[in-house]
């Protein structure tokens, strides 16, 4: 036996209540995050991509410009690092692996 | 000249000779002096099956954890012989291996690996989805309350939902993603989980009692229809508690036509 339907109205107060708990810093974008170049200790650099991809873990030395590293968002390139280095949302051409 | 059609043949009874080792060595793969090369064929051939079982442990890192690296070897291999790649994509390799272990005889008291499974491979699929920027909340607290329980939402390219009657959220965590500090794990808990991407990290998110129901009912369904589907099957469901779970970890990115309210003058 079917007895508890829910009615627009309910739908709406819920939608209502929802929406007006959902404080800012929970909400997702709040929480962003960006690809942050040049910034990870060797052997630390993210990306966990799945077969055929992976590269976590691989840079090889410290701080390499071309390995990146999850930080929140707008922290990058503030982000003070010794020998004068910054980080950058794009690959650098500093601290790279010898071919 | 050799026609398209024995090109054809050879190409199929080397492919398939490569994932059955009872298959003799196909025909011209031969050494330097024109006999047939069968250790050079078995080599390669340990190569294409060692490359994708590896591939499957990078995909399925917490089965192999919950199995020990042996057996999901030797699993891994019974499973690349019944089904090779059928796509040059290494990363889309694997999506049979969860019903693989769900029918795998050996495995039949183990019933929460297969959506263990169907959770790491809803993992990988969320990382490789297509970007999209989140539905925003205001945007739905925009719509009219007299026409909201008709919104349809549409669901973030990234975002799935696994069901499971097993604590796979926990099992994950402890075999994965929070291997430091571990979830205790009870067998009699059912547990469903969110996975979204709303930006670059994807997240899992424990659901509440009938939230899967509804998430999947909202695919095809108005909120006011997926409510009461949702409703129907357990009673102590909580929509709004359900909404904002849904909105803060990025599960919509954009609300569909609201259809227009139904003509009653007629």
């Amino acid at each position: 036996m079917k007895t508890k339907v829910m009615s627009a109205a309910i739908v709406a107060g819920a939608v209502a209540t929802a929406v007006a708990g959902i404080s800012l810093p929970n909400t997702a974008s709040a929480q962003a995050k960006e690809k942050c170049y040049g910034v990870s200790l060797k052997g630390q650099n993210d990306c966990k991509a799945g077969p055929g991809t992976t590269c976590a873990g691989t840079s090889t030395i410290d701080y390499q410009g071309n390995a990146w590293t999850l930080v929140p968002k707008g922290t990058c390139e503030t982000m003070e690092l010794p020998g004068d280095r910054k980080g950058s949302l794009t690959e650098l051409d500093r601290d790279l692996p010898k071919a | 000249m050799r026609s398209d059609t024995d090109a054809c043949r050879t190409m199929s009874s080397f492919s398939a000779a490569l994932t059955d080792a009872d298959l003799p060595v196909p025909d011209g793969v031969v050494g330097p002096d024109g006999k047939p090369a069968p250790k050079r064929f078995n080599v390669y051939r340990n190569n294409v099956i060692v490359s994708l079982t590896e591939a499957l442990a990078q995909t399925y890192p917490a089965i192999e954890r919950l199995l020990g690296e042996d057996y999901f070897k030797a699993l891994a291999r019974s499973f690349v012989t019944e089904h090779p790649p059928t796509s040059p994509v290494l990363l889309w390799y694997g999506a049979e291996f969860p019903d693989f272990i769900e029918t795998f005889p050996p495995l039949r008291h183990y019933p929460y690996l297969a959506d263990v499974a169907r959770l790491e491979w809803a993992w990988l699929q969320a990382y490789h989805a297509e970007d999209a920027e989140p539905l925003d909340p205001q945007v739905l607290g925009s719509v009219s309350p007299e026409r909201v329980a008709d919104v349809r939402f549409t669901i973030h390219p990234a975002a799935s939902c696994i069901s499971s009657r097993w604590p796979v959220f926990s099992i994950a965590l402890a075999n994965r993603f929070c291997l430091e500090d571990p979830p205790a794990i009870d067998l009699e808990q059912s547990e469903s989980v969110l996975v979204a991407r709303p930006d670059l990290e994807v997240g899992l998110h424990p659901m509440r009692p009938g939230a899967d129901l509804f998430f999947r009912a909202l695919e095809t369904h108005t909120l006011q229809e997926a409510a009461n589907k949702a409703l129907a099957e357990i009673s102590e469901f909580d929509l709004s508690g359900c909404l904002s779970d849904f909105l803060s970890v990025g599960a919509f990115s954009g609300l569909g036509p609201v259809g227009a309210p139904a003509d009653r003058s007629t």
